[in-house]
């Protein structure tokens, strides 16, 4: 299964024409960018072979990656309009991500980059989340907050300046929200990745039928894990909860479940985020990552910024999951600060931490 | 017109060669865990060390392994993408084959074997024939197709064969005859894909993986 979206190409020619490559995860991803016009985003994804292994299946994904690589890349430059050999700057996810899937894309940019005789530039999966807005809505506001949510993360970021300064105010300890979604989901029954399922079951649902706990809230938890989150309590309550009404063999209220594990997750959610832009004097909330996609998610953001009178700025659904848009849109903007590129020996780096943004 | 060949492999360690007629360069890296490190720098300098530049470069052959599977794919996604960004053909080729051809320095007739690492107490391997017949650059038959197999589990005839690959450093009690040819030469693919090119015969490129992924599927945990 594939998409790609053509958009509207750039006439200027002083920007920088920057192609970026994802293969993180699952999803084989090549954007195009000039300057802060995104014209292509490419994406093969294997998602639908590692359904029926219930999860990603890493040798799954890395195999996947290299069968896609060459056919994203001209897939690309086609609906672009664009040849390789115009292309100012190569980008890339050097980490974090899984070990031999990003090993793919960081292989196979640099044999670009040598190929073309062009700059490399490794950058964070997690700095590419934020930066992608770029292309979205425009210069990123300095600072901005920027909350990133996805089947492998879940962080609160202070971002000055996403091409060298990202600080991290907190993160998951356990669970990312994206994969306590896939849980969940699996515990109802519902197929793999399960956030957009339990999205749509909600909608027919009570969100406050049950009142699932709300993970590193309250007391000595909010001086402790101020900005962090825990999910992996909230999953084994939904699941107990459920497991109580088989066992009693009453009929489980899929759509109910749905619907107020969702509500506990969003509420945990926008709570600290807005809160951490209040503490930090932030007027600007980024929200990206899959999770980003949720309709309770971007609702609730939206009235509790409103309400605070934070500007609230959340990419398009497709630019909030992995692609390559996002990378070429980091490396855009490291080309026009003037970054030095990245050595061409650049390893791929699994536990990237988030605060390096270039590799 | 002379060829221009870049050929990488790194089913065994990485190695990089660039051939431009008389002008040659080959460099290699043994460090096992830094295949995605070493491809990109590695093809840049040979480059560099033949006298030509990437757009010189008329044709890229890949070794297709079987090899360990990160490191194999590393080789394979460089030469191709490097192919595609030139608008070039890329060959693959079979990297126990290599190995063969390499082995023909020590070994003159008769039968022999390749067994490379497959970790996991594992070797590939394949058996082959020296056939002084063929051309000098093509002279190792392949009897028996690429395969991933437990050293012990091959018959002892077989195993005692002289065997070329770090099969015989790995497991020395169960290869017997080991031949001096550890690693596959990427100067040594360039002549053999050149040889069979020449031949008109068809390189695909190829992952060799031999394994399935490590994984069962829902349907299959549930069915012990
Ligand atoms: N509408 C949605 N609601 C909740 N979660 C969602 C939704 N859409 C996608 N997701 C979740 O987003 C995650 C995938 O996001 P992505 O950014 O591609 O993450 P990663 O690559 O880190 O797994 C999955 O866990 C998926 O369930
Ligand atoms: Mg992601």
């Amino acid at each position: 299964m594939s998409t790609a979206t053509r958009i509207a190409a750039s006439r200027s020619t002083d920007q920088p024409l920057v192609l970026g490559l994802e293969t993180s995860c699952d999803e084989t991803g090549v954007g195009i960018v000039r300057g802060e016009t995104l014209l292509v985003d490419a994406i093969a994804s294997s998602v639908d072979e590692h359904a029926r292994f219930g999860g990603v299946v890493p040798e799954v994904a890395s195999r996947a990656h290299l069968e896609a690589m060459v056919p994203t890349i001209e897939r690309a430059t086609r609906e672009a309009g664009v040849r390789l050999s115009d292309l100012d700057a190569i980008a890339v996810t050097s980490g974090p991500g899984l070990a031999g899937a990003l090993m793919v894309g960081v292989a196979a940019a640099k044999s670009l980059a040598v190929a073309l005789g062009v700059p490399l530039y490794g950058v964070n999966h997690l700095a590419s989340h934020v930066a992608v807005d770029i292309v979205e809505h425009g210069p990123l506001p300095e600072p901005t907050l920027a909350m990133l949510v996805s089947g492998g993360h879940s962080s609160l970021l202070l971002v000055p300046d996403v091409t060298d300064d990202i600080q991290s105010l907190g993160s998951t300890i356990d669970d990312a929200a994206g994969e306590a979604f896939d849980k969940v989901a699996r515990v109802l029954g519902l197929p793999f990745p399960g956030g957009p399922h339990i999205d749509r079951m909600a909608r027919e649902g009570d969100r406050v039928a049950i009142d699932f706990p709300r993970g590193l809230t309250t007391g000595r938890d909010m001086e402790r894990y101020r900005f962090d989150f825990s999910f992996s309590g909230l999953k084994t309550s939904v699941a107990r909860w459920v497991q109580a009404r088989e066992a009693a063999g009453e009929p489980v209220p899929v759509a109910d479940v749905a619907a107020s594990f969702q509500e506990a997750v969003t509420d945990v959610l926008t709570r600290k985020a807005v809160l951490a832009c209040k503490e930090h004097g932030v007027m600007n909330l980024q929200i990206g990552g899959g999770v980003a996609a949720n309709s309770r998610l971007r609702a609730m953001a939206q009235e509790r910024c409103d309400a605070a009178g934070i500007t609230l700025r959340v990419p398009r659904p497709g630019l909030c999951t992995d692609n390559g848009a996002m990378v070429a849109s980091l490396g855009a903007q490291m080309v026009i600060k003037g970054r030095a590129p990245s050595d061409l020996a650049l390893p791929a780096d699994s536990s990237m931490p988030v605060t390096l943004v270039q590799a | 017109m002379s060829r221009v060949v870049l050929a990488i492999d790194t089913s065994t360690s990485v190695s990089v060669a660039v051939s431009a007629g008389a002008d040659w360069a080959m460099g290699w890296s043994d460090d096992p865990r830094g295949h995605t490190e070493s491809v990109a720098p590695l093809m840049r300098d040979q480059l560099a060390s033949a006298g030509v530049s990437a757009a010189d470069v008329t044709d890229v052959v890949v070794g297709n392994g079987p090899g360990p599977f990160t490191g194999l794919r590393v080789g394979i996604v460089s030469g191709l993408v490097f192919a595609h960004a030139r608008g070039i053909p890329v060959h693959g080729m079979c990297s126990l084959d290599v190995l063969a051809q390499q082995a023909l320095e020590h070994v003159r007739e008769g039968e022999f074997l390749v067994a490379t690492d497959a970790r996991r107490k594992e070797v590939y391997w394949a058996r082959y024939r020296v056939d002084p017949d063929r051309p000098e650059q093509d002279r190792a038959v392949r009897l028996t197709d690429p395969a991933v197999v437990r050293p012990a589990d091959l018959p002892e005839e077989v195993r005692s064969l002289p065997t070329a690959g770090r099969g015989p450093v790995l497991y020395p009690e169960l290869f017997p005859e080991p031949l001096a040819v550890l690693d596959v030469s990427a100067g040594v693919l360039t002549g053999l894909a050149l040889q069979r090119l020449d031949a008109g015969v068809d390189l695909p490129v190829e992952p060799l993986y031999l394994r399935r992924p490590d994984a069962l599927t829902t349907a299959e945990r549930a069915t012990p």
